[in-house]
């Protein structure tokens, strides 16, 4: 059995863990409010440029001369899943959720007899599918250097995309990204971004405003689908950012509370034992002076 | 005079947003003002100062690159990179001209016309930018 000494010191040990999860828990619930904010002044700008090019291309779609970005290539054959993670691990099951869908939707694929391409963005996302799929990793971009998510990052990143598309490497790009809902849930997500899905703008009834277009729609169009991929990377980063924070912060208030339950019982236990140990000696004092 | 609702936004952040009486915007063909009521327009934004007027008051921000969209009496710019002109930092901006003019030797065929255009803008800029901090 362990010795009293021993007992503090596991005791101490698990006080001073409980004090850094708690710090941690801290740290994270102060970035999340900034990480949030972020996310949420990033908002408009991407609801605007989806109003905006939904509205241009539901009319440009049907024509023949629309961009691959919009139309497609004609093949759904090869398949680049971009999947964007966070650098850190002590988040829960934040990345490896991210992770599971990217999985699950190339193996889905993968079954159907298509061809997956990996682009992993943040160090987690690479290291847990490279044991799966090493080969199909085509490329990976580590944000661990980025103090401040700026767009420029992701404009990299999309640019990367675009080169690639460019060169017929792949005919349908999926973005996975973590959805950030509160901090109790964020929802691991798929976002079909090369071709563009177009939402409907919906509450107009359909007949979407008769704009005058300055330079010509397929001009604007083609200025504008690269930027999309950016702006919707941009997004993703965003939100991932505040969710890793959101999922780190519960992580850590978890392991804050098991801690302290942790110290409870064991201090138990290390007051019960020493109760113990002062009623033997007693017992043998007593003893010992009732055989005098 | 009549006012109408008008929204900055850059990726990063909400620039401005409120009721104002006339924004002129730096359009790729060519400047325009735009007033309540105007037609139902999309245009693309070259980089250069917009200047929004709202009680006679007039306000310059430097955007670079972008979009803008008029409907139902409301005026969206989705700027790439929108700062107000006080806040522009003279010597970080000559540093990009400086740097985009070294980058300009790499580029070649369509890409050089595009580089040489963006810098044209962008010189244009600095050229208020410096004419204003005089005063």
């Amino acid at each position: 059995m362990a010795s009293l000494k021993d007992m503090r010191v596991r005791i101490a040990s698990t006080k001073a863990t409980q004090k850094i999860t708690k710090a941690m828990q801290m740290v994270a619930a102060s970035k999340l409010r900034r990480a949030q904010t972020a996310a949420e002044a990033a908002r408009p700008y991407a609801d605007k440029m989806g109003a905006v090019i939904g509205n241009i291309a539901s009319a440009a779609a049907g024509s023949p001369g629309a961009p691959a970005l919009l139309a497609g290539t004609g093949k759904d054959q090869v398949h680049l899943l971009l999947v964007c993670t966070g650098e850190r691990g002590l988040c829960g099951a934040f990345n490896s959720a991210i992770v599971r869908l990217a999985r699950e939707h190339a193996l889905s694929l993968l079954g159907q007899g298509k061809e997956v391409k990996f682009f992993c963005v943040g160090r987690k996302g690479y290291e847990q599918l490279r044991r799966l799929f090493e080969r199909q990793i085509v490329e990976h971009i580590d944000l661990r250097a980025v103090r401040q998510l700026g767009f420029v990052n992701a404009e990299d990143i999309a640019k990367k995309v675009l080169a690639r598309f460019d060169a017929g490497e792949f005919d349908v790009c999926t973005l996975f990204y973590s959805q950030f809902k509160s901090v109790i849930a964020q929802i691991p997500t798929a976002q079909q971004v090369i071709p563009l899905v177009v939402e409907t703008p919906a509450g107009n009834g359909g007949a979407a405003t008769a704009y005058e277009y300055e330079p010509e729609e397929d001009e604007i169009l083609t200025r504008l689908l690269p930027r999309n991929l950016a702006v919707q990377v941009f997004r993703a980063l965003l939100e991932n950012n505040a969710s890793f924070y959101g999922a780190q912060m519960s992580a850590m208030d978890n392991a804050t509370r098991n801690a302290g339950e942790m110290i409870r019982k064991q201090t138990l236990v290390y007051n019960r034992t020493r109760q113990a140990m002062i009623t033997k000696e007693l017992i043998e004092i007593i003893s010992g002076a009732e055989a005098v | 005079m009549a006012t109408f609702h008008f929204d900055l936004v850059s990726p990063e952040k909400l620039a401005f947003s409120g009721e104002v009486d006339q924004v002129d915007i730096p359009g790729l063909e060519g400047d325009f003002g735009v007033l309540a009521g105007h037609a139902p327009v999309v245009a693309a934004v070259r980089p250069g100062i917009l200047t929004i007027t709202a009680g006679g008051a007039h306000q310059k921000m430097v955007v670079l690159g972008g979009l803008a969209e008029v409907s139902d009496n409301r005026l969206t710019v989705l700027a790439d990179v929108a700062t107000s002109i006080q806040e522009v930092d003279r010597a970080q901006f000559s540093e990009t001209i400086a740097e985009m003019e070294e980058n300009l030797k790499e580029k070649e065929g369509s890409e050089l016309d595009h580089e040489i255009e963006r810098l044209d803008h962008f010189k244009s800029i600095e050229h208020i930018l410096n004419a204003t901090a005089m005063h």
